[in-house]
């Protein structure tokens, strides 16, 4: 070989070990294909990124499947979590937060109403092509920046291009992996009848954010989305109570997961509708709208279930901490009837939440 | 919430109470309860909401009456419809509630699952903008309600005719009360006492059309706002005129309603629509002269001169026991149907369809009353 081969080899060899950058300005299917505009992807927009982010190790390394000291693990506790999710959300970016950061909070929320402290996620992209390259650069340092925050790492991932039409814009899965200290025992079917239940904030926040920034409302109004990973608030709440059971209150709104937690418990809840943690802004736009801030949904609300006598020192660790400022007990415990949620509406009634049947629908008049 | 909180004070509801319980032991001794018909959905809603029924001495019986205009549409209009948003090149538009009511076949929400193309709108204004934002396709406004919004369907036909906008057109289901009214009124078997009457239509009517409910058939009427408040207040002025032996049509919701009405709005209305020789209603039938459609003038805006559609009438299911509900004769719960076959997920009914109709709003809030008054 001559000295001139040589080089040239050397610099075709330099080229394709070197760090893709990713041409154009949108998502096309070759970005999917397996081939060198996908790795391209991957190193300058997505691996590259949460590399960069918190130096994963395990993505780095380019194999097929991320890989755990089983002994590293079972020195922090004695049960995996898994849970997984997908996101789908039009707008992908809202005021508050974007696909990104709530396909890491949910699921890291996932594992920390279980008790679990949450450690890893998986992470897969379903591209619709056309999608700005822009865009998916913003909502992959987003994830980064929300799995920095919330102390977990992505270690696997996956993604795939969508012909047009296929998908809408974005969706993202995320599976987590947490682990269970031992002698935690948080459970939905643990809620006792002498419980009282306690939120960590506004609710609906995060409904409302999203159907008002989808701009078909006309509202003139910047609801924040309450998007937040809760295991520091867990993990606060787990170091001195005994919590019965605990929820992230997420799609269905409130009424949902008190109606699942009263079947499983086979206790009757009853709410106080005046307690009820609401902004002047949600509130009002669900009056003009006929929906129900019990029915929205949220991103980084829980609902936990203490025994009554450690209620107000429950009250106090939460308000201690940023992500429940605004903490209140909404609800208590009984008996009977059991498997029912009634509401103490504070008009001097009292009346059954049930879960809505469908999406929450604007009525007429 | 200012001028909310204020009709929502458990104090002042307290005040009120106590005086309907004052009133109560003045009327003169009775054997059957004293039935108090709402007519407007908008009413039904608070009641649950708010827990109301709970809270009035046992004489006192809330029906529950047909004021819920996505309730009564007919399954043969759904139908239509559909055939409408199913023709290429439509964007259907529709109030969010009207999704869920089942045609013969499905309903809206499972044809555009389907793959047309609907969508949620909040006003006619924003069918109008989707109008002009796509010249190239045909938008449709599922036009429904009663005096409420048809002047808001009315004003944006003007606006579209003004503006010489090709591309939209209005499906009028929209429906007129007071022959409604007359219809439930002339009913036989009709054991009503009085009645509720709708706030926010009559803030466009006005109360004059109301008289003959006191005049002609001796019930007394009182126009109610929408909270709490509002609601128990009219049932004490109701209760004030059976006790003074009086039959008059009252206005408890002063603070939007104007004797005689808004006079823009209902000119308008004039503008734009005329009566139907009659209208299809579900649980209730055939209405005379209840239902509005486009006047000649504007035939170019009139959905249903623009597309073809079935135009069947289709009969109400068998065993659905509407019609007796609506009219007062049956609590929901009486209805055979109730809970079993008919529940909010799979609707056979008008009552059950929206979260405003007598029988979804028991079955959603209203169970605890039946657990308390049954007899153990």
């Amino acid at each position: 070989m001559t000295a001139d081969k040589s080089s040239l080899f050397s610099r075709i060899e330099s080229y394709r070990r070197r760090a893709g950058r990713v041409r154009g300005s949108v998502i096309e299917t070759a970005h999917g294909g397996g081939g060198r505009a996908m790795r391209d992807l991957l190193d300058d927009v997505i691996v590259g990124v949460f590399v960069r982010e918190f130096g994963s190790r395990e993505l780095s390394d380019h194999e097929d499947q991320a890989r755990f000291e089983l002994t590293a693990l079972s020195a922090r506790g004695d049960r995996l979590a898994v849970t997984t999710d997908s996101y789908v959300v039009t707008p992908l970016e809202f005021p508050g937060g974007d696909i990104g950061s709530l396909a890491v909070n949910g699921t890291v929320n996932d594992l920390a109403v279980g008790g679990a402290r949450p450690l890893y996620l998986t992470c897969s992209l379903v591209i619709e092509e056309g999608l700005e390259i822009a865009v998916l650069r913003r909502i992959v340092r987003s994830m980064a920046r929300a799995a920095k925050h919330a102390g977990v790492a992505i270690v696997t991932g996956d993604t795939k291009v969508v012909a047009r039409g296929a998908a809408d814009r974005l969706f993202i899965n995320t599976t987590g992996i947490g682990v269970i200290p031992r002698g935690v025992e948080v459970a939905s079917n643990r809620v006792a009848p002498d419980d009282v239940l306690l939120v960590n904030g506004y609710l609906g926040d995060h409904g409302a954010a999203i159907l008002v920034a989808r701009g078909e409302l006309q509202l003139e109004t910047d609801i924040p989305s309450d998007c937040a990973a809760l295991s520091p608030l867990v993990e606060l709440l787990l170091s001195e109570l005994d919590v019965h059971a605990m929820r992230d209150v997420t799609r269905g709104g409130l009424a949902a997961v008190l109606n699942e937690l009263a079947l499983a418990s086979e206790v009757g809840i009853v709410v106080n509708a005046k307690a009820l943690p609401v902004r002047h802004e949600v509130a009002g736009f669900c009056e003009i709208l006929g929906l129900d801030p019990v029915h929205l949904a949220n991103e980084g609300k829980l609902v936990v279930a203490v025994p009554k006598a450690q209620a107000t020192r429950a009250l106090e660790l939460m308000r201690s901490h940023p992500l429940g400022q605004h903490a209140v007990a909404i609800a208590t415990c009984r008996r009977d009837p059991p498997g029912l949620v009634t509401l103490d509406t504070g008009f001097g009634g009292e009346r059954i939440l049930d879960m809505l049947v469908g999406e929450p629908l604007p009525r007429i008049c | 919430m200012k001028y909310i909180d204020e009709f929502r004070d458990p104090v002042a509801g307290r005040r009120v109470l106590k005086q309907i319980e004052g009133l109560v032991a003045r009327l003169k001794p009775r054997t059957a309860p004293l039935k108090i018909m709402e007519v407007c959905g908008g009413h039904t809603h608070s009641i649950f909401k708010f827990g109301l029924e709970v809270m009035l001495p046992d004489v006192i019986e809330l029906v529950h009456g047909p004021g819920c205009p996505v309730c009564v549409l007919p399954v043969g209009r759904i139908d239509d419809a559909i055939a409408i948003a199913e023709q290429p090149n439509v964007i259907f538009t529709t109030f969010g509630d009207a999704m869920r009511v089942p045609g013969s076949a499905k309903s809206l929400l499972a044809t555009r699952a389907g793959g047309a193309d609907i969508r949620t709108v909040y006003s006619p204004t924003d069918a109008l903008a989707l109008a002009r934002a796509n010249p190239g396709r045909e938008v449709v406004f599922f036009g429904l309600g009663f005096e409420t919004t048809v002047p808001a369907t009315a004003l944006t036909i003007l606006e579209a005719d003004a503006d010489n906008i090709d591309n939209f057109s209005v499906f009028s289901n929209h429906i007129t009360i007071i022959p409604t009214i007359n219809a439930l009124l002339e009913t036989p078997d009709l054991t009503l006492d009085g009645f509720i009457g709708p706030g926010h239509v009559t803030m466009v009517i006005g109360l004059e059309p109301y008289r003959f409910v006191a005049e002609r058939f001796a019930k007394p009427m009182v126009i109610s706002g929408f909270e709490p408040l509002d609601i128990l207040q009219a049932i004490q002025m109701l209760l004030a005129q059976f006790v003074e032996g009086r039959c008059e049509v009252e206005n408890q919701y002063r603070r939007l309603v104007r004797d005689d009405g808004n006079q823009a709005a209902l000119r308008a209305i004039a503008e734009v629509f005329e009566l139907r020789p009659f209208f299809e209603w579900r649980g209730l039938g055939s209405i005379d002269h209840s239902g509005l459609t486009l006047r000649e003038r504007f035939a170019r805006f009139d959905a249903e001169r623009r597309f073809t559609t079935p135009k069947l009438t289709v009969a109400d299911p068998k065993a659905c026991q509407c019609g007796a509900v609506l009219k007062g004769a049956l609590k929901p719960w009486e209805c055979k149907v109730f809970g079993t076959a008919c529940t909010p997920q799979t609707p056979i009914g008008a009552c059950m369809v929206s979260s405003e109709g007598a029988c979804a709003a028991y079955y959603n809030y209203g169970r605890l009353t039946t657990l308390r008054r049954a007899p153990s």
